[in-house]
């Protein structure tokens, strides 16, 4: 299924997220089972199963690494369900690298000051990725598409890495 | 979902944690990671001048089974030469470790960072 035809909305990564949010809600209204309560039972299972698909695929359409993801699945390049490991020696060490850092920052003297620092690199190096991905996506050639694919397998480490954080952060607290 | 006990065992005892020093020539480096869950895995092998791994170990960030699957490998790996390290399957990981079927990609990291380790110290060597 193509979710932004869904939403008749262009099939590219730069997306306005209003419109996506109001043509969702559009749609949910239009195919809510309430609305469909007087009709046939297929009518209604239908009601409910075009919803389910709104649903999904808002939800996709709305997080960057699932939109590029679906773009890229449209093109024919699926990697949603890959389990090949990625072996970049030099992206993995930087990695590590922060996961050691990650993992120092509760015996520090001062946590929120690490914890600040690393969030402040996190948000640096995700946000320069995702530049770099909207460029990769914009030419559509198959060489390109191989480059968001990888990109696509970097910015994943880096969402883990901050939820990650996340984490540390609430214990800290608690 | 329930972890094996043999994953528990590697968990809460895990074999081998650590690292060479990545410049000493009879050491090799194979850095996986899984972007599916941001698991990073680094294996390391020691390798004497027979080309029997003498000793190997590991650093992993990931869940349970991760962390189990690269203890297990370092211990495997021991004793044995380069050839037959590469023989070490993923299959036989999670068999060991009675993986089920939504962590056997654990295995495959711990399969791969093996591969990875031994292609490394041929580069190292000249192939």
């Amino acid at each position: 299924m193509n979710y932004f035809q869904l939403f008749n909305l262009p099939a590219t990564f730069e997306l306005d997220l209003t419109e996506l949010g109001s043509r969702y809600l559009q749609l949910q209204r239009r195919f809510h089972p309430d609305q469909h309560s007087a009709g046939s039972e297929r009518d209604r299972l239908l009601a409910v199963q075009q919803t389910a698909n709104i649903n999904d695929a808002y939800y996709s359409l709305k997080q960057p690494l699932l939109r590029a993801e679906h773009l890229l699945a449209l093109r024919g390049l699926k990697i949603s369900h890959e389990q090949r490991s990625f072996t970049d020696p030099v992206f993995l060490m930087q990695q590590m690298e922060l996961r050691e850092q990650l993992a120092e920052i509760s015996q520090s003297a001062d946590p929120d000051a690490i914890i600040n620092s690393i969030e402040r690199e996190l948000q640096q190096q995700k946000n320069q990725l995702l530049q770099q991905l909207a460029n990769a996506l914009e030419t559509k050639s198959a060489e390109q598409d191989q480059l968001a694919a990888d990109l696509i397998r970097k910015l994943k480490f880096f969402f883990k890495l901050q939820s990650e954080l996340e984490l540390i952060e609430q214990q800290l607290q608690d | 979902m329930a972890y094996s006990n043999k994953v528990i065992d590697h968990y809460e005892n895990p074999r081998n944690v650590g690292s060479f020093d990545k410049d000493d020539a009879t050491v090799a480096t194979g850095m996986v990671g899984a972007p599916a869950c941001g698991d990073v895995m680094k294996l390391q092998i020691k390798v004497n001048a027979a080309g029997i791994i003498e000793d190997a170990k590991f650093k992993t960030y990931g869940c349970g089974s991760a962390i189990a699957s690269s203890s297990l490998v370092t211990e495997w790996v021991k004793g044995k030469s380069l050839d037959e390290a590469q023989q070490i399957k993923n299959t036989d990981i999670a068999q060991e470790l009675a993986l089920p079927p939504v962590k056997i990609h654990c295995s495959i990291l711990a399969e791969d960072a093996i591969k990875a380790a031994i292609a490394d110290y041929k580069q190292k060597h000249g192939g």
